[in-house]
């Protein structure tokens, strides 16, 4: 569960962007460097606010011009050994694009917070998944959460995994803009002797040090590039126990687990299964509820981590289901499917099952995702259960008259 | 669960209501959630928020369509918005207006009540800022929320002096429209 109610005495109303700098700043950084944008605005006024006010001990934040200094400027702090943080959404993580490559390559454990939203054109602050989806292939850890309390909590979660000695990558904590990011709801705020119990210091391996002169990331030939692309998918792979570890450890410290790398909801003996990432899934809760209430087996999977993508896992957790129905925030323009559904599929095939799988891009630029709608896809995925695939992938709520 | 959606213009405190609303809810023993109309924040432009308010945590994360209450700051957005839009028909509209709810002709089955609200932020706090005012009035005509749980939502917000003047209008707000219900 992830809103523990027995922390009902230690919770406070605050707002979601508050609540992710607040972890931020509990998790002992030592550089900070962004850039704002909306909706990850708040998030940097607040971690500004704190350092303004002395309370992120040993810590620099760094001013810059973009997005691209940003990310640029924590992967030199990363290199001399200190704990980054940083922030952005959209647009602004586009620009980062080509050094979030230098960041994985050069296996620095910075960790970002992406308040996830739309790509223009045409300009849309709102939320989609669209933009960290499109980094899916940086070699950066991408974790989806699904609440305000899950957005904190991700954060000491993914430093830790991020910083282990056999990982070693940067690591995208990622929240719904606006949905999440600008909602105010009871929250715990993380304690400082529990994160710093559960988050050791970093301690690097390698450090940009004059008095022990060392390159990264300067130069590979065709003999030895491919190993370190080798040595990165290792990484990731062995990243997959680990963030499993990492949220067990998180729940016996703190007592609240939001899942490792998925997590089921009602799915034990469920037909239909509805898997999708972030936000939407509270609402799709809901309506299994009422699914569940009425004598109907729906169940929900929850996929936090999408990078490491956990093909076993899901694998376990769907085979036995009539019917799963994927609900992508996002959409590889040209195939008509967005980013969980290729890939479920895909560690599907070679699964010895056969189960239809259909896939629906909703929330498109923030496009709100209403209870109704949610119920109109399960009773489409009771209808393939029965009489097969008819559209595999569609989008959702198109509004015809506009067309 | 209860759905609120509040109507204002940017500059009004929406918002901020809407968070106030959900921390007296809180204080009260209840779960909550609060959020704006995402992005469209522009001054003397019509804005809404919104709060819900429920026994257990709240998981759904969509817009509010079929509101419980609603509450309007500001009269002249009857003009130009349909502030009833999807109330319940048992809901509570709530209307910052010196008019009486009978002349104001809603086309809704729920209930619309008025408060002068402007009037009672004028008298105490000195300035027509209503926006606490209003969820004063929201306590007494709903019972959703302890009106001593809003002032103190209120007071923690505004320190001082500010935050105690705000407290005492809404109490006066909370007892005028209580007077109108009995």
């Amino acid at each position: 569960m992830a809103v523990n109610i027995e922390d009902k005495g230690k919770m406070v109303v605050e707002e979601g962007s508050y609540a992710v700098a607040h972890a931020a700043k509990i998790c002992r950084p030592n550089v900070i460097s962004a850039y704002p944008i909306t909706p990850q605005t708040h998030i940097v006024e607040d971690l500004s606010q704190f350092i303004a006010d002395g309370e992120i001990p040993n810590c620099e934040y760094i001013n810059v011009e973009s997005e691209f200094s940003a990310i640029s400027a924590l992967v030199g702090a990363s290199a001399v050994g200190a704990r980054t943080y940083s922030a952005t959404t959209s647009q602004g993580l586009a620009l980062m694009h080509e050094v979030l490559f230098n960041a994985a390559g050069m296996r620095l454990p910075i960790i970002m917070t992406v308040a996830n939203r739309a790509l223009g054109a045409p300009i849309n602050i709102w939320n989609d998944h669209q933009d960290s989806i499109s980094q899916r292939d940086t070699g950066w850890l991408q974790l989806y959460a699904e609440d305000l309390q899950e957005s904190a909590d991700m954060l000491p979660q993914i430093f830790k995994v991020a910083e282990d000695k056999d990982i070693r990558l940067p690591g995208m904590a990622c929240m719904d803009g606006f949905i999440l990011s600008h909602v105010y709801e009871p929250l715990v705020l993380l304690e400082q002797d529990l994160t710093d119990e559960f988050l050791p210091a970093y301690e690097p391996e390698h450090v940009l040090d004059p008095k022990n002169p060392m390159s990264f990331g300067a130069f590979a030939a065709p003999d030895t590039y491919e190993e370190f692309r080798y040595l990165q998918e290792q990484a990731m792979q062995k990243a997959l126990p680990k963030i499993e570890a990492a949220a067990k450890e998180f729940g016996e410290i703190f007592g609240r687990f939001h899942g490792g790398l998925i997590d089921e909801y009602r799915t034990d003996d469920a037909e239909v299964i509805l898997m999708s990432m972030g936000s939407i899934l509270g609402t799709i809760k809901d309506v299994v509820d009422e699914y569940r209430a009425r004598g109907e087996k729906v169940g929900v999977l929850k996929v936090r981590s999408f990078r490491p993508f956990p093909k076993e896992q899901i694998r376990k957790a769907i085979k036995d289901a009539a019917v799963v129905a994927v609900l992508d925030k996002n959409i590889s323009i040209g195939t008509n499917e967005g980013a969980l559904f290729t890939e479920t599929k895909s560690c599907m095939y070679n699964a010895r099952c056969d189960i239809p799988i259909i896939g629906y891009t909703i929330g498109h630029g923030g496009r709100d995702i209403r209870m109704e709608t949610i119920a109109k896809i399960i009773e489409e995925a009771k209808g393939v259960a029965t009489s097969g695939i008819k559209t595999e992938s569609q989008f959702v709520d198109v509004r015809e008259e506009l067309l | 669960m209860k759905e609120i959606r509040i109507h204002g213009r940017g500059g009004q405190g929406s918002v901020t209501a809407a968070e106030l609303l959900s921390a007296a809810a809180f204080a009260d023993g209840k779960f909550s959630q609060a959020f704006p109309a995402f992005g469209v924040e522009r001054r003397g432009a019509p804005v809404q928020a919104f709060t819900r308010i429920s026994d257990i945590p709240i998981r759904l994360r969509s817009q509010i369509y079929t509101p419980d209450y609603v509450i309007v700051q500001d009269a002249t957005l009857l003009e130009t918005v349909d502030v009833a839009s999807g109330i319940k028909d048992d809901g509570i509209i709530i209307i910052n207006t010196k008019e009486a709810s009978e002349n104001l002709k809603l086309d809704t089955k729920a209930k619309v009540m008025t408060v002068d609200a402007t009037r009672v932020a004028m008298e105490i706090i000195g300035r027509p800022i209503v926006n606490t005012v209003l969820l004063g009035a929201f306590a007494g005509a709903t019972g959703e929320v302890e009106v001593e749980s809003i002032k103190e939502a209120v007071k923690e917000r505004f320190s001082g002096k500010v935050g105690v003047k705000n407290a005492e209008a809404i109490q006066e707000a909370y007892e005028r429209i209580k007077r109108k219900i009995a």
